[in-house]
């Protein structure tokens, strides 16, 4: 069964008129759908504006969004009050890309971890304490670091910290925006993996949203291609990156740089003649659908 | 492609006399002082740009490559200066000169190109005028010339009705079309080195393509020298023609580009092909453990001993020198020195890098 289902989801941002300038409505999102399965990792790809990152905010409410419905564990999260939005936030929860912007600079790495306990008056200080000390074990930070500000850490520690604070709340639905593409190269492959076993241990839901796609064809089960707000293919990841059928998937596909001086290239540009923005969703092969 | 407007007076070809490389970076070092010292940002750097080839400058954040690129501009603002070392460009050591033969040669002879284009162009010119800035500044065209040929380049880099673009300002082009106009700007006194520092990496993967691409065109079409900085191996694979890898402000290893991805030799260039995604899905990759050290604070001997597999006694002891690996491949590491008690290599191949070509059956 889906754990998340998202239906004709839209997200419409407005600029009002000013007096030089007319007023603007862009569709950030427009009418998607999709539903992630308990346990798989749900890839979301796409160019920047493209509506990967909206979608992810849509689902937790850090956007409201102006239709559709995002439902988890078959409720429909939209119609939630604020305090039983904050409930299900225990739940669900982010890890944002930039690693040194989403951690308050002025706060001890041990109280970042152990503030969403406290909002969510879970425990004693002591209990607090210790499961904030095996939080920073679980992601494989020293627990001798706790009284650390962020700027002590490295990217990596610090995405780390991230991702202890998200897990802090025991959720089963994790959003990971970007998660490691401000990390050293050298460094992603550590947290790529601490996510891969964290999923196992913890049996987490992930939605990815990336735009590394060989990071994406490696970890993500399905993958949806997100195109100017629409979501243009989805699918099994080995069948999508096998036979992509939407001229911009295949164009992105096209487009990604392999580290191999030898490897036959191919580079497909995209056409933007060739994209039917009208076009519905067809299943062309199991579970994999293109809008052509 | 179309014809470069400024490839008809040059000779694409280009070489400089006797065969000696276009820019010899020999020894080079620059050190930003603090308050705990000297730092060495760049420590003791060495390696050729040879005419009309592409040298993929390979690193990670903090090792040394931009501050490289800005050392052989002179650009480098205090409290970092250039501690030591030779630049020379056609023969001439660049550090000798004064600050008005060095004007002349920036922008001209080479020129940079930068990662952010909305933060390198100026907001609030007009595109073509800036472009036209520097005919104006370095071939002393007039300012009619100077749109005329302004256009001509915008053009050439395949921006779409010039003659209107030409007029607008840096916010009213996309990510795309602002690397364009940065690429016409870098080209418009046809310089012989061009140096482009992460010029692909705030852009989308499909645009990406296109100005790699278009970079590599411009570069066979006017017979330039590319010094191509970037952390991304598959941006190196697919556009330099050697590659130098540099970690915490040192050249680990160098080498022409097939013989670093077929036979890595230093143990960091090994461990960064190898943690590509790549192999089954859903496999841990292979990381590199640590992380990377902070400058002032490095290790001793070689910066990479601490997260090296294959380390031992002799590793943090001194810097090692480069060592021979092949007739053009050399790495800074004692695993490759033949008096060494280790050499072969006791861990993993690099792991089976994906050649599959993604987007066609």
């Amino acid at each position: 069964m889906a754990l998340v289902e998202i239906s004709h989801l839209v997200k419409r941002f407005t600029r009002d008129a000013g007096w030089f300038r007319a007023g603007v409505t862009v569709a950030a999102v427009d009418d998607i759908s999709f539903a992630i399965d308990e346990g798989e990792t749900f890839g979301l790809v796409g160019e920047s504006g493209s509506g990967k990152t909206t979608t992810g905010r849509c689902m937790l409410r850090l956007v409201e969004p102006t239709a559709g419905e995002v439902r988890f564990r078959g409720d429909n999260v939209l119609a939630f009050t604020r305090s039983r939005m904050r409930q299900a936030r225990r739940d669900m929860q982010i890890v944002f890309q930039d690693p040194y912007s989403s951690l308050n600079p002025r706060m001890r790495a041990r109280q970042i971890v152990e503030e969403p306990l406290i909002i969510h008056r879970i425990g004693r200080r002591a209990e607090r304490r210790a499961r904030v000390a095996e939080l920073f074990d679980l992601v494989g930070l020293n627990p001798a670091h706790l009284e650390r500000y962020p700027h002590e850490f490295s990217g990596g520690q610090r995405q780390r910290i991230g991702l202890a604070r998200a897990l802090a709340l025991n959720p089963s639905f994790l959003i990971l925006d970007e998660p490691v593409s401000a990390l050293d190269v050298s460094v992603q492959a550590q947290v790529v993996n601490l996510l891969m076993d964290l999923q196992q241990r913890l049996r987490l839901t992930y939605l990815f949203i990336a735009h590394d796609l060989r990071l994406v064809e490696h970890i993500c089960n399905r993958v949806a291609v997100m195109y100017l707000g629409k979501i243009v293919e989805v699918g099994p990841t080995a069948s999508l990156f096998a036979a992509p059928q939407h001229p911009y998937t295949k164009a992105l596909l096209s487009a990604i740089p392999i580290p191999d001086p030898d490897a036959p290239r191919q580079r497909i540009v995209l056409d933007a003649a060739l994209i039917d923005r009208g076009a519905a969703l067809k299943e062309i092969a199991a579970g994999h659908w293109a809008a052509i | 492609m179309n014809p470069a407007p400024s490839a008809t007076n040059q000779n694409p070809e280009r070489r400089t006399p006797n065969g000696e490389p276009l820019l010899r970076v020999e020894r080079l070092t620059t050190v930003f002082d603090t308050r705990r010292g000297a730092v060495a940002a760049v420590d003791d750097v060495s390696f050729d740009v040879r005419a009309g080839e592409t040298l993929g400058l390979v690193g990670e954040s903090g090792s040394g490559k931009s501050v490289t690129a800005l050392s052989i501009m002179r650009l480098v603002q205090p409290p970092g200066r250039i501690a030591g070392g030779r630049l020379l460009f056609q023969g001439r050591d660049l550090l000798t000169l004064d600050d008005r033969q060095m004007q002349s040669i920036r922008g001209a002879e080479i020129s940079l190109i930068f990662q952010e284009p909305m933060t390198a162009l100026n907001p609030v010119f007009r595109i073509g005028d800036q472009i036209g800035e520097t005919l104006v500044v370095h071939r002393r065209a007039t300012r009619r010339e100077a749109r005329g040929k302004a256009i001509e380049l915008l053009r050439s880099v395949r921006i779409p009705n010039p003659e209107s673009r030409v007029m607008d300002y840096p916010h009213q082009l996309s990510g795309g079309m602002q690397q364009r106009v940065m690429i016409a700007l870098a080209l418009a006194c046809q310089p012989s080195l061009v140096i482009a520092d992460e010029p692909t990496t705030a852009l989308d993967v499909t645009i990406q393509a296109e100005i790699l691409d278009l970079l590599r065109e411009m570069k066979a079409a006017l017979g330039l020298a590319l010094l191509l900085i970037t952390h991304d191996l598959g941006v190196v694979a697919e556009t330099a023609d050697r590659v130098a890898v540099m970690y915490a402000g040192r050249i680990v290893e160098t080498g022409p580009v097939r013989d670093i991805f077929r036979g890595p030799a230093h143990p960091y260039t090994r461990g960064l092909l190898a943690s590509i995604p790549g192999g089954r899905p859903g496999e841990r990759l292979r990381a590199i453990e640590g992380t990377v050290p902070m400058l002032g604070d490095l290790p001793p001997g070689c910066a990479f001993t601490p997260r090296c597999p294959d380390r031992f006694d002799r590793c943090p002891t001194a810097p090692p020198p480069d060592y021979p690996i092949g007739p053009e491949q050399a790495a800074k590491c004692y695993l490759h020195d033949p008096q060494s008690p280790r050499r072969q290599f006791p861990t993993n191949q690099p792991s089976a890098i994906s050649s599959q070509r993604y987007g066609s059956r």
